[in-house]
């Protein structure tokens, strides 16, 4: 019964998280600006991680879990990079 | 024994780079006692190669391609290696003094040495393709030896067309040797000189006869390919002493000697050789008398007298062959002891014009005669060297060896250039010695050190002997030689110098006295003339070289760069993918491909939204490109996002890691060249409309597209949906563990398996950041580009107008806390590149994932603090880190060498770190630590130089500007 409900949810969740990529991707493509492209992105970064604790779980092995942290760690890097771009027009000064 | 001959020149040529530059005396000594050990062996094999004995040497190298390190020494070999060797000693003693104490010394020497085991080589390969590689270092090195003075236009000028004339022709050689050794079946020398009717009846004699000879002719400089010669005497005299006389030009006749076994006999052999070598045996000596610059009378005289050679090898006669090798000894000696006198002259005048010079005999007497005698042996006056030799060619040209007219012209022409040689011998002395003593020149002329002048000493001593008793001193070492080549067909032959009255005698003294009588008409015309002959001096060979190296390299170029050249990226675009998809879809085609059907299985709901979105991404990156480039990135993120977690889900989370890092350096990268990027070049017919034209580009780049991206994913599907063949995965997942001491497969192929792979993959890495680095230094940003952002001149503006602001304000206020944060995970990315490192043998990670991940923490340093705050605080040293990289990673497979295993072979073990833990410690690691270094250096290296640009910039930017006012 609980690893059943366990499946369940997971697999709800799975799919609320590629929802949530697909409205991410919505934002990335229509804007308005820039800032919310970006936005888009890092939401989609986010999901990406979520997505793949939930894979983790799902096959009982934390070797997933790495991939997760990685995405925590320095998905922000991207973000930032764009978001320097934007500010200052080059993101090295 | 006779690798010494290749390996103490080389190896002394690199010893001697590291003698300090003002040690001439102590380099001098070491290279001559290397040229001296040299000479001592090949006198002491002597033995080995009399009557007809060879000593061979071989080493495998490629033996699959027939291609060995043999080493093979005949007596025709031994002959040339003493002469080389021998005539190496004296010009090195004679460099000694020649050189100037400003010149390096130790390069000199150094380069010399390499070109003496290059021509040793070239003398004593067994395999025609190692004769090749010998042939293509002398031309190299003689590049470097000619342009030694390099701060001198005419050196270099000379050298580089010294190098395209005998590079060139190697070039042709080499299609010609690979030709022979494919008819021969072997391409080692003693199966192909025993070959001849093989190669004489084959089909490809002509092209291979053609493609030989136009390496042989370049290099020795015939006609017409002999003007490089004469520009090759910018050199330093040592170096022309050498080149000209036993080495470099003699390599071709060498070859030509070495062949003619094989090759000679034909009636298109005798065509070709005969009326190259005839034109060259006249032209030069011609030439040669209008020259002014006593260097230049040399060369062409040198130019003359391999034409001498070449048509005594044209003749196909064995009694010719043995005159031929004969002449080239001789004319070794007398032409290296001319150079000499000429570079002695030219040292203590301080000029080579022989209009200038006159009545040195009062000043220098010894060298004075000296240069007499070497330059009778010259022209051919009886009891010294040349007069035998010369005899000999006059006797075979009367022989009628084929009916034909160049046949009989042979003895005429060899009568005029007999007297041609006599005249320009007589010039040399008489202008330079005899007559008006000179006036004004750059320095008061006396005789030169003692020991200058003893290297001339030594071989006009051995002009004279030679020249006198033939029989008892050069004979039997002759001997041998021309039994090497002629083998059982050697004639009977006596070498003596009355040989009683015979029209070879007449010949010669028409040949004495009509040029001493030439001389004597020309005398006045001569003294006041300008450099070059009358008529042939407006027919430059130089600047027909130049025009055609300027119609090659520059004209058609350009021509073909406006034609094909583009600066949009679509049309090249356009192009490649064509070609690609041609490429692909010919073979289907050819095998009658059938598209295996499609099969749907159960679907993961979640894995196929994923999927929904990273194609949407990759779709809309595609159609933002070229309009909005910033949105395109940032769609191309989240296309790269999905495909990780694709790898994920089809289980390779080692992919998955790498190339999420990989994504987000791919990510700055593009951002930092986006700042860069000229704007979209507009379309002028953009308008409401689209013409017909732009619908139709569109429509087909669009359908190009489609059918390359579809043919890909169609191979794909058929590929993947084939019943798995045995492949070699099982081999190494049954072996990673075992073998290799790891758990993670795809690493322990990484650096164990396929080690030596992944070194020629950071090789690659390294060479491709340092191309990147190299043009970036050159960067010119297109002028749209060139002044800063508009952000940061609104921000600075900002800065500036308020006065309790300092310029920068507003930007360090704006990322005060992001930049706090991103200060503060350096330490915390370098923990997370270290554990991917130690564990990537057993688990996911490695040195390659570790690089990028550090390196992503280095560009958070900068992006936080700009490139001068990072600079100021941290030592970043990326081209070091990339060449340690490389060296302990090729140190690390040499290591397992001193086990006495191949290269790279590995080594696994455990070991424990206190609070870290059992981590493996394979020898592979050390590998990998090579490859983390490496791959962190390259990334940091090209973030790094394109991040440098902003800081070129404003300057670049300032500059233009001031050049702007300037000029208005």
């Amino acid at each position: 019964m609980m690893e059943l409900s366990i499946i369940w949810s997971i697999l709800i969740a799975q799919i609320m998280l590629g929802l949530a990529m697909a409205f991410a991707f919505f934002r990335m493509v229509r804007g308005p600006r820039a800032q919310d492209r970006i936005l888009g992105l890092d939401t989609l970064y986010i999901n990406a991680m979520l997505m793949l604790l939930t894979f983790g779980i799902r096959t009982a092995n934390t070797l997933y879990f790495e991939s997760a942290l990685i995405v925590a760690l320095i998905g922000f890097v991207s973000s930032i990079a764009f978001g320097k771009f934007l500010m200052r027009g080059e993101i090295i000064e | 024994m006779l690798s010494v001959f290749i390996l103490a020149p080389f190896a002394g040529s690199l010893l001697a780079i590291f003698f300090p530059p003002d040690q001439r005396g102590a380099t001098a000594w070491f290279a001559g006692a290397i040229a001296l050990l040299c000479f001592l062996v090949a006198a002491g094999l002597y033995p080995f190669v009399t009557s007809g004995g060879v000593l061979r040497y071989d080493l495998a190298w490629l033996p699959e391609l027939g291609l060995n390190f043999t080493l093979r020494m005949d007596g025709f070999a031994w002959l040339f290696t003493v002469l080389v060797t021998a005539i190496g000693v004296l010009v090195v003693l004679y460099a000694r003094y020649y050189m100037a104490a400003e010149d390096p010394v130790p390069r000199f020497l150094a380069l010399f040495l390499a070109f003496m085991g290059s021509m040793l080589g070239v003398v004593l390969s067994g395999n025609l393709i190692l004769l090749a590689v010998f042939w293509e270092l002398t031309s190299i090195v003689s590049f470097l030896l000619i342009g030694y003075w390099h701060h001198n236009a005419h050196a270099r000028d000379g050298a580089r067309m010294a190098l395209t004339m005998t590079g060139t022709g190697g070039l042709c050689m080499l299609v010609g040797l690979l030709l022979m050794g494919r008819i021969v079946g072997s391409y080692d020398l003693d199966v192909v000189l025993t070959s001849g009717d093989l190669i004489r009846n084959s089909p490809l004699y002509m092209p291979v006869l053609i493609l030989i000879l136009l390496g042989a002719l370049t290099k020795s400089a015939q006609f017409p390919f002999h003007f490089w010669l004469p520009h090759a005497m910018s050199a330093p005299t040592p170096v022309s002493a050498y080149l000209h006389s036993a080495t470099m030009v003699k390599a071709g006749v060498f070859l030509l000697a070495r062949l003619w076994p094989v090759m000679a006999g034909t009636e298109a052999w005798f065509w070709t050789v005969g009326l190259a070598g005839l034109s060259t045996l006249l032209l030069g000596a011609y030439f040669a008398i209008f020259q002014q610059d006593l260097k230049g009378l040399l060369a062409y005289s040198t130019i003359s007298h391999l034409g001498l050679i070449t048509v005594l090898l044209s003749l196909g006669s064995p009694l010719a062959a043995v005159a031929a090798v004969f002449h080239i000894v001789n004319h070794a000696t007398f032409k290296a002891s001319l150079f000499m006198a000429a570079g002695i002259i030219d040292h203590e005048t301080g000029t080579r014009d022989m209009r200038k010079l006159g009545g040195l005999i009062r000043y220098m007497p010894g060298t004075a005669v000296l240069a007499m005698v070497a330059s009778a042996a010259m022209a051919g006056v009886p009891l010294l060297n040349g007069f035998i030799s010369k005899e000999m060619f006059f006797a075979e040209a009367i022989e009628t060896h084929q009916a034909n007219i160049l046949d009989t012209m042979t003895p005429y022409g060899a009568t005029l250039a007999g007297m041609f040689a006599v005249t320009y011998s007589l010039r040399f002395i008489h202008s330079v010695f005899y007559g008006k003593a000179p006036e004004d020149l750059p320095k008061v002329p006396h005789e030169p050190p003692r020991w200058m002048r003893a290297p001339i000493e030594f071989l006009v001593l051995a002009c004279l002997v030679v020249g006198i008793i033939p029989a008892i001193t050069i004979g039997p070492f002759l001997h041998t030689a021309v039994v090497a080549i002629l083998g059982a067909s050697t004639p009977q032959y006596s070498l003596a110098v009355w040989h009683g009255w015979n029209l070879p005698l007449i010949m010669s003294f028409v040949a004495l006295a009509g040029g001493v009588g030439l001389y004597f008409l020309m005398r006045n015309y001569l003294a006041t003339s300008i450099e070059g002959p009358p008529i042939f001096r407006l027919l430059h060979g130089q600047r027909i070289f130049e025009r055609v190296l300027v119609t090659l390299s520059w004209k058609w170029a350009r021509s073909l760069e406006q034609r094909l050249g583009t600066r949009r990226l679509q049309p090249q675009m356009r192009f490649l993918v064509f070609i690609a998809i041609a490429a692909a879809a010919l073979p289907l085609l050819l095998s009658h491909y059938e598209m295996p059907p499609l099969l749907v299985r159960s679907i993961d709901p979640a894995f196929a939204l994923l999927w929904a979105v990273g194609i949407a991404c990759a779709i809309g990156a595609a159609l933002l490109a070229k309009f909005h480039r910033l949105a395109a990135l940032v769609l191309l993120g989240g296309a790269g996002l999905t495909t990780c977690l694709t790898f994920v889900w089809l289980s390779a989370p080692d992919l998955a890691v790498t190339q999420l890092l990989v994504e987000i350096v791919t990510t700055v990268l593009i951002l930092l060249g986006l700042r860069w990027l000229p704007k979209r070049i507009e379309d002028t017919q953009e308008s409401e409309l689209l013409s017909l034209q732009v619908r139709f580009r569109r429509l087909r780049d669009f359908l190009l597209a489609i059918t390359a991206g579809g043919g890909v994913a169609l191979i794909a599907y058929t590929m993947m949906t084939r019943p798995l063949p045995e492949t070699i995965a099982s081999y190494f997942l049954e072996r990673a563990y075992k073998e290799g001491g790891g758990t993670n497969v795809v690493n322990v192929i990484l650096v164990d398996f396929r080690g030596f792979d992944t070194l020629g993959e950071i090789g690659v890495l390294a060479i491709v950041a340092l191309t990147v680095f190299a043009l970036l230094l050159r960067f010119r940003p297109q002028a749209d580009s060139l002044e800063a952002p508009e952000q940061q001149r609104v921000q600075n503006a900002f800065d500036d107008d308020h006065p309790d602001r300092n310029e920068g304000d507003s930007v360090a206020e704006y990322l005060f806390v992001p930049s706090v944060i991103m200060r503060w995970m350096f330490p915390v990315i370098g923990m997370l590149a270290a554990y991917l490192f130690l564990r990537g043998h057993d688990l996911p990670g490695g040195g390659f994932a570790a690089g990028i991940a550090m390196s992503i923490g280095f560009i958070l340093q900068y992006m936080s603090g700009g490139t001068r705050w990072v600079e100021e605080r941290l030592r970043i040293h990326p081209l070091r880190w990339m060449s340690i990289g490389l060296l302990v990673a090729a140190a690390t497979g040499i290591g397992s060498w001193l086990f006495g295993y191949p290269f790279l072979t590995s080594h696994a073990q455990y070991a424990t770190l206190p609070i870290v833990g059992k981590f493996p410690l394979a020898s592979a690691l050390f590998f990998d630590l090579g490859v983390f270094s490496l791959v962190l250096g390259a990334t940091v290296l090209i973030l790094i130089a394109l991040a440098h640009q902003s800081i070129r910039a404003p300057r670049a930017h300032a500059r233009a500007m001031r050049s702007g006012k300037e000029a208005s």
